[in-house]
C-alpha cells in the first residue's frame, strides 16, 4: 500500500510538472512537445504506463481489500465513538473512492480519446493537438469545479497518504513534526498546482 | 542462642529441661542458676548448662534441637553451620530431582506477581510441568506492578562498603529482630544475582551517562544499593518475570490460567495433591492435580478494605492452606505508610501512595489551635493564612533529632495521635500536612546566591526554588494535583498513613514449605524475611529471590520423593470433598435473596480493623475486635446478597469469597495483637511503650514467630512459637530523639 | 452532581448488548470515575439487580486493567490518564455519558464492560521475551554498558501498560502501538538484538492471527495511550518488520 501510494505520489509530481507547461505563454508549445513525446515513445506507452496503471489498480484494490479488513477488526460497533485523529486519516477510503472516481472521468476525458485516436481511430500523429484538447475540456464549468473538487480531495489523501506511508516502511525523518512538514507542503502544492492549471485554462478561454 | 552460639536464652534452658521458663527466672534469681545479661536479657552459657545436667557440651546441642522440636512441632530445616555457608552447603546437599523425571512431575502456582511468574519460570525452564493461576485477566496485572522505588541488591556497584552482610544486616534490624537469620541472609547472598538476570532478560534499569546501571539511596540505610527504574521498578521487573514465564508458556512447559481463583487446596494422605479452582469467566468448578502446589498469592492488606493493595489483592489463597493445616506466622505484622493521599470520602474505595522521599524536603505540621482546624475542615480558613506561630510541627517537636525523617511507623503513629485528637485537616479530618513552602524558600534563595541574582526577591525566589522541587518530585506532585485537584506547590499536600504491606504471611520453613508437605508459599505471601517490618526497596528483592533462586532449588528436595507417585488423579474422594465444599459454600452465599452487598461488609471490617488494629493498639481493643468481627461474620452469612448466578461471570461472588476469608483472618489477626504483649515493628501496643511514647521490645519473651494454627470451625487456633536465634547479630532497641 | 449514564449491557459474549440507561445521584466532584461505578452498583445490588461488570485492579494507573471507552474516548477525556485516575469533578452536573467497552474483534466481550484481552498475552507470548535461561548463571549486569539513551528509550517503549486503548481508540482496532513498543524496547537493548529477527516476524504474525486490523497512521492510538507511547514504535517496528523479511 505504501510503496503503490509512494510510486503514484512520484508520478504525480512528473504529472504536475507537464502540466504546468501549459501555463508557459508560448500558445501551449513546450506543452505539446511533451506531451507528443510521453505519447508516442514506446518505452512511456508500453513499459511506464502499464507498470503504472498496475500501480494504480493495485493501491486502490489493496486500499479496498484492507478496508474490509480492519472494518472485520471490529465487527461489534462503538455507539459513541469520538477519537483524537484527523478527519482525513480516518477517512482515506472515502477521499481514495472520490479519487477513484474523478479517475474515471479523467479517463473518459483524455485518455480514452487518446487510445481512440492513436490505435483504434489510427489518425496520423499531430503534434500541436494537445494543448488545444487541454483548452476545450475546461470549457465546461460544471467539471472544472468536479476537478478542484477532487483536486482539494486528493490534497486531503496526500496529505495524511505522505506521512503515513513513510512510516509505514519504516523510513524516519529527524521528528514526526518534519514528516507532517512535509507532507504538507507535498500535498498542498499537488493540489493547488492541478488547480490552478484548470482554473487557468477556464479562465483564459 | 546468642552470638557464636555460645549462650543460650531462658526459652531455649527450658525447653532443653522440660520445665517452664518461669522455673528458670526463679533458679537465676535464687543464685543456683547464673546467667549473664546480655543486651539486658538473660543468657546462660553452655558450661552453665553442661555442668548443671552433668553432660559434655556437645549434647547440649542436640538437646537444645530436642527442645525446640518439644516446644515448636516442626522443623525450621535451617542448616547448621556458619551463616556464609548455610546457603550453599543446603543447595549442595539437598535432593535433586533428574531431568529424566521433572518432566513427569507436575506443580501448581497460584499467584503470578513477581514470585509466581519467576518461579513458574524457572520450575518450567528446569523441565517440571507447571500449571499457573492468576485471578486477573492477564499475568502483567498482578499488584508488583505498582511497587515504585526501586530493589535492593548488594552489588556494591559504587564501592560505598556494601556487602551481603551488611544487607543482611540492614533487613534483620530493619525487620525489629523479629525474622530468621538464615533466611534473611540467604536473601542478601542471591539479591545480586536477581539483577543480572533482569538485565539479562532485557528489564530496562535506569544508568548513568557511562552506560553502567545507577542506584539511589533509600530509608533507613547508610549504602546505595537500590537499582530503579524510574518511579515504575515493579513494573518492569514484574514484566521482566511476565517475559520470562510467556517463553514457557510458548515452549509449552507453562498452561496458564488467567480468570481463575484458587478455591481451596487438596490435601491428600497428609500431602498437597492439588487445588479447586473457578473459572470466574464461566463459573465452572474445575479441579487440578499436581504433585505440588505453591501459594505466590500477595499479601493481606486488603483485611483493611482500604490501603495501597490492588482491589482484587486478597488472602483467599493463603487462608485455604492455612485451614487445611498451614501455619500463618505473625498475622499482625503490618506495615503502614505514612506519606499516602488520604480519604476524600467514604466513597473511597482505595489509596495511593507517594514515595517516602517527599519527606526529606517536606515538613509535616497541623494548626495549634483546634478552632483553626475546625475551620480548615469547614472550608473558611486556607491552610496558607495560618501563621508561623500557630503551626504544630509536631514530628520536629517530638523528635528533635530525627525530625520529619523518623522511621515510618513512628511518622505514621504521631500523625494518627494529631488526627485522634481532633487537629487533622481536609474535611474527613482524617489528614496533615506536608508543607514544602520552607524548602522551596530554601532552595530559591541557594539557587538565587549560587547564580547571582536578588535573593530578596521573594517571587523570584520562589520561583526558583519552585523549579528544583519540580526537577526532584516533578512526577509525584503532578499525580497529587491529579487526585487531590490542588496544586502542592502553592498549598500544603494533605497526607494521612496507609496500609501498605504485610510481613506476616504462612509460614514456610528453610525450603519454603509451609506445614502440608508438598505445600509451599513464596514473595508476601509467606512471612520469612522482613520480621515485624519491611525496609524499603525489599519486597521486590524477596519475591524474585524467593521466585527464580530458591524456591525452584529447594521444592527439589520434597519432589525428590515424588518421581514414583505418577500423575495425580483427580477422582479420588478427597477432590470430591474439596469441591463439594466449594459449591456448598457458593450456595450458601447464593442463597440469600436480598440483604446487604458485600462491599457492606469488606466496609464494616476495614473499619473494625483499622479503628482496633491499626496504628496502635490496645487489649480492650483488640478483645472487642475479635466479638465485632465474629459478629460481623455471622451477620454476613446470614445476609449477605450476591445478585446474579454462579454459573458465569459474577464480580460480586468473587468479591464475596474474598471477603468472607478476610472475616476469618481479621479474627485471628487481633487475636496475634493480643498475643503479642510487646510493640515491635509494625505492631505498636499502647500498654508497651516508653514513658516518651516509644515502641518497647520484650526480647525476652516475644524472640519468636507466632505460628498459628487453624483447629476447626470456631475453634481457638493453637499458638506454636517457632523461637528466633540471634547469632550473628546483637538485639538492640531503636531510638530516634 | 447527578448524572445521567449510557451503559453498555451485554448478558456474555454470545448474546447481543444494548445501551441501557441509569441516572445516578449524590455524586461527589473528588470521586474516581470507577467510584462513581461504585455508587450506580450498590445501587443496583440495592434494588435486586446485577451490577454493571468492569475490569479494574490496582486504581492507580499502572495496572492496565481498567479500560471503558467513556463518551467515545478510551480511558476518558483527560489525555495521558487511565479510566481509575479520571475523576468527576472533569464532568458537570447533569451530564450524560456514554460508557462502552473496549472494541474490538479480538477483544470479545466477557459481560458488559469486561473484555477479554488475552490475545495481548498469546502476542507476548509469541516471542515477547528474551530467551535466557532463569537459572541466574548469566554475565554480571555491568559486563555490557548500555547508552543511556539507548536505555533511556527502551523504558520509554517499556512503560506500556498493555491496556489495549490502542485498540481501542484506533478505526480499524490496530494493536500495532502495542507491538511496537514492545518490539522497540527489545530492539534497543543489546540483549534483545540477537532474537530480533525471529521475534517482531512472530509476533506481527501472531497479531495478525488474532484478528486486530491493519495500521493506517492515524495517531489515535497515541492520542489516547493513557502512557503517551509514541508512534515513533510502529515506525521501528515497521523498519524491524522489514529488515526481518529482507534477511530471509
Amino acid at each position: 500500500m505504501a510503496l503503490s501510494g509512494i510510486f503514484l505520489m512520484v508520478f504525480l509530481v512528473q504529472h504536475l510538472a507537464i502540466n504546468l507547461t501549459s501555463l508557459i505563454p508560448d500558445n501551449g508549445y513546450t506543452f505539446n512537445k511533451i506531451s507528443h513525446f510521453m505519447g508516442y515513445n514506446p518505452v512511456v506507452q508500453f513499459i511506464l504506463q502499464p507498470i503504472l496503471m498496475l500501480g494504480v489498480c493495485f493501491h486502490f484494490t489493496m486500499g479496498i481489500f484492507l478496508e474490509y479488513q480492519n472494518r472485520r477488526a471490529r465487527k461489534s460497533k462503538y455507539v459513541f465513538h469520538k477519537t483524537r485523529s484527523s478527519w482525513i486519516s480516518k477517512n482515506m477510503i472515502l477521499s481514495g473512492l472520490v479519487v477513484l472516481a474523478f479517475l474515471a472521468l479523467h479517463f473518459y476525458d483524455f485518455w480514452v480519446p487518446e487510445m481512440d485516436y492513436k490505435y483504434v481511430s489510427k489518425l496520423i500523429p499531430a503534434e500541436d493537438r494537445y494543448y488545444h484538447e487541454l483548452q476545450e475540456k475546461f470549457h465546461n464549468s460544471t467539471r472544472t469545479v468536479i476537478y478542484c473538487i477532487s483536486f482539494v480531495l486528493l490534497g486531503l489523501h496526500l496529505n495524511h497518504g505522505l506521512a503515513s506511508s513513510f512510516q509505514s516502511v519504516g523510513v524516519t525523518t529527524s521528528s514526526q513534526k518534519k514528516l507532517k512538514l512535509i507532507a504538507n507542503i507535498y500535498s498542498i502544492s499537488i493540489a493547488i498546482g492541478f488547480t490552478v492549471v484548470a482554473v487557468f485554462h477556464y479562465f483564459s478561454h | 542462642m546468642d552470638k557464636d552460639g555460645q549462650m543460650l536464652s531462658i526459652k531455649e534452658l527450658a525447653d532443653v529441661l522440660n520445665v517452664s521458663q518461669k522455673t528458670i527466672r526463679r533458679h537465676i534469681n535464687s543464685g543456683k542458676i547464673k546467667s549473664v545479661k546480655v543486651g539486658g536479657v538473660h543468657r546462660i552459657s553452655r558450661e552453665q548448662v553442661s555442668s548443671l545436667l552433668e553432660v559434655e557440651e556437645i549434647i547440649v546441642d542436640d538437646l537444645i534441637n530436642i527442645g525446640l522440636e518439644r516446644g515448636f512441632p516442626y522443623d525450621s530445616k535451617v542448616p547448621s553451620g556458619d551463616l556464609k555457608n548455610k546457603w550453599s552447603k543446603h543447595k549442595g546437599t539437598i535432593n535433586l530431582v533428574s531431568p529424566a523425571n521433572k518432566r513427569n512431575i507436575d506443580i501448581i502456582v497460584v499467584g503470578t506477581g513477581l514470585a509466581g511468574a519467576s518461579a513458574s519460570a524457572t520450575l518450567a525452564e528446569l523441565g517440571y510441568n507447571v500449571k499457573a493461576f492468576c485471578f486477573q485477566d492477564s499475568p502483567r496485572r498482578a499488584h508488583s506492578i505498582a511497587a515504585q522505588g526501586g530493589i535492593n541488591a548488594s552489588k556494591n556497584y559504587q564501592g560505598d562498603g556494601d556487602s551481603d552482610y551488611r544487607l543482611f544486616y540492614d533487613t534483620i534490624k530493619g525487620g525489629d529482630y523479629r525474622s530468621r537469620e538464615a533466611n534473611v541472609y540467604r536473601l542478601a547472598e542471591v539479591s545480586a544475582n536477581i539483577i543480572d538476570q533482569c538485565v539479562a532478560q532485557g528489564v530496562p534499569f535506569a544508568r548513568d551517562y557511562g552506560g553502567l546501571l545507577d542506584n539511589r539511596s533509600f530509608g533507613g540505610v547508610l549504602v546505595s544499593r537500590t537499582f530503579y527504574a524510574k518511579g515504575q521498578t515493579g513494573q518492569q521487573l514484574l514484566l521482566g518475570a511476565y517475559s520470562a514465564l510467556n517463553r514457557q508458556v510458548n515452549r509449552g512447559k507453562v498452561e496458564m490460567f488467567s480468570r481463575h481463583e484458587m478455591m481451596d487446596v487438596v490435601v491428600v494422605d497428609g500431602k498437597a495433591r492439588g487445588i479447586i479452582s473457578r473459572n470466574l469467566v464461566n463459573g465452572k468448578i474445575e479441579r487440578h492435580g499436581a504433585h505440588a502446589v505453591v501459594i505466590a498469592s500477595g499479601g493481606y492488606g486488603n483485611v483493611f478494605y482500604l490501603s495501597t493493595n490492588a482491589m482484587g489483592s486478597n488472602v483467599t489463597a493463603s487462608w485455604k492452606i492455612h485451614k487445611k493445616g498451614a501455619f500463618f506466622a505473625n498475622p499482625c505484622f503490618t506495615q503502614i505508610h505514612p506519606t499516602c493521599i488520604p480519604v476524600s470520602g467514604d466513597h473511597q474505595s482505595k489509596l495511593t501512595l507517594m514515595s517516602e522521599s517527599l519527606r526529606n524536603d517536606g515538613r509535616i505540621w497541623v494548626p495549634k489551635n483546634i478552632e483553626d482546624a475546625k475551620k480548615i475542615r469547614n472550608k473558611e480558613l486556607k491552610p496558607t493564612e495560618i501563621p508561623e506561630n500557630d503551626r504544630d510541627y509536631y514530628l520536629e517537636r517530638r523528635y528533635p533529632a530525627f525530625g520529619n525523617l523518623v522511621p515510618r511507623d513512628v511518622a505514621s503513629r504521631a500523625a494518627k495521635e494529631r488526627c485522634d485528637a481532633g487537629y487533622g485537616v481536609n474535611k474527613t479530618g482524617q489528614a496533615v500536612y506536608l508543607d514544602f513552602a520552607a524548602a522551596i524558600i530554601r532552595y530559591g534563595k541557594e539557587k538565587a546566591i549560587s547564580t547571582g541574582q536578588d535573593k530578596d526577591n521573594i517571587d523570584l525566589v520562589k520561583s526558583l526554588g519552585k523549579e528544583i522541587i519540580k526537577a526532584k518530585y516533578g512526577n509525584l506532585f503532578q499525580m497529587y494535583e491529579k487526585i487531590v485537584d490542588e496544586n502542592p506547590y502553592e498549598t500544603p499536600m494533605q497526607i494521612f498513613p496507609a496500609v501498605h504491606y504485610t510481613m506476616g504471611g504462612v509460614w514456610v520453613d528453610y525450603n519454603l514449605m509451609t506445614t502440608i508437605p508438598g505445600c509451599f508459599a513464596i514473595g508476601e505471601a509467606n512471612f520469612s524475611d522482613h520480621g515485624a517490618n519491611r525496609l524499603g526497596a525489599s519486597a521486590l528483592m524477596q519475591g524474585l529471590a524467593d521466585g527464580y533462586f530458591v524456591l525452584p532449588y529447594t521444592i527439589g528436595d520434597y519432589l525428590a520423593d515424588e518421581i514414583k507417585t505418577g500423575p495425580i488423579k483427580t477422582d479420588t474422594k478427597e477432590f470430591d470433598e474439596a469441591e463439594s465444599g466449594v459449591n456448598k459454600f457458593i450456595e450458601k452465599i447464593m442463597s440469600n435473596k436480598s440483604g446487604k452487598s458485600v462491599d457492606y461488609y469488606h466496609r464494616k471490617l476495614g473499619k473494625i480493623m483499622w479503628d482496633k488494629c491499626g496504628m496502635s493498639r490496645n487489649a480492650e481493643d483488640l478483645r472487642s475486635a475479635i466479638t465485632e468481627i465474629k459478629a460481623l461474620r455471622e451477620e454476613f452469612y446470614s445476609n449477605v446478597f450476591v445478585p446474579g448466578g454462579a454459573d458465569g461471570y459474577n464480580e460480586e461472588l468473587a468479591k464475596a469469597g474474598r471477603v468472607a476469608d478476610f472475616l476469618e483472618l481479621g479474627e485471628l489477626f487481633a487475636l496475634d495483637a493480643l498475643e503479642r504483649n510487646e510493640s515491635c515493628g509494625g505492631h505498636f501496643r499502647e500498654e508497651y511503650q516508653t514513658e516518651e511514647g516509644e515502641a518497647l521490645r520484650n526480647d525476652e519473651e516475644f524472640t519468636f514467630v507466632s505460628c498459628w494454627e487453624h483447629m476447626g470451625k470456631d475453634k481457638k487456633p493453637k499458638l506454636n512459637k517457632e523461637e528466633l536465634n540471634f547469632k550473628s547479630v546483637e538485639l538492640k532497641s531503636r531510638s530516634y530523639k | 452532581m447527578e448524572l445521567k449514564l449510557k451503559i453498555w449491557r451485554q448478558k456474555n459474549s454470545g448474546e447481543k448488548g444494548a445501551i441501557i440507561d441509569y441516572n445516578v445521584k449524590k455524586i461527589d466532584p473528588d470521586m474516581s470515575f470507577l467510584e462513581m461505578l461504585d455508587v450506580l452498583n450498590q445501587d443496583l445490588i440495592k434494588s435486586g439487580e446485577e451490577p454493571v461488570a468492569f475490569d479494574h485492579d490496582c486504581r492507580e494507573g499502572i495496572c492496565g486493567m481498567c479500560s471503558l471507552v467513556i463518551n467515545g474516548s478510551p480511558h476518558g477525556p483527560d489525555k495521558g490518564t487511565t479510566t481509575c485516575q479520571l475523576h468527576m469533578r472533569r464532568f458537570k452536573s447533569g451530564d450524560t455519558i456514554y460508557i462502552e467497552p473496549f472494541r474490538g474483534t479480538a477483544f470479545p466481550v466477557i459481560k458488559d464492560l469486561v473484555v477479554d484481552r488475552s490475545a495481548f498475552d498469546r502476542i507476548q507470548q509469541s516471542g515477547g521475551y528474551v530467551s535466557v535461561n532463569t537459572s541466574g548463571n548469566t554475565v554480571d549486569a555491568n559486563a555490557t554498558p548500555i547508552p543511556k539513551p539507548d536505555a533511556d528509550e527502551a523504558f520509554k517503549a517499556a512503560a506500556c501498560i498493555g491496556c489495549g486503548a490502542c485498540v481501542a481508540s484506533c478505526k480499524n482496532s490496530s494493536a500495532m502501538l502495542f507491538v511496537g513498543a514492545k518490539v522497540s524496547q527489545y530492539s534497543r537493548l543489546p540483549q534483545g538484538k540477537v532474537e530480533a529477527r525471529e521475534r517482531v516476524l512472530n509476533m506481527v504474525k501472531q497479531m495478525d492471527k488474532e484478528g486486530f486490523g491493519n495500521c493506517t497512521n492515524t495517531g489515535a492510538c497515541e492520542a489516547h495511550c493513557p502512557k503517551g507511547i509514541s508512534l515513533d514504535n510502529i515506525l521501528n517496528l515497521n523498519r524491524e518488520y522489514i529488515k526481518a523479511k529482507i534477511r530471509k
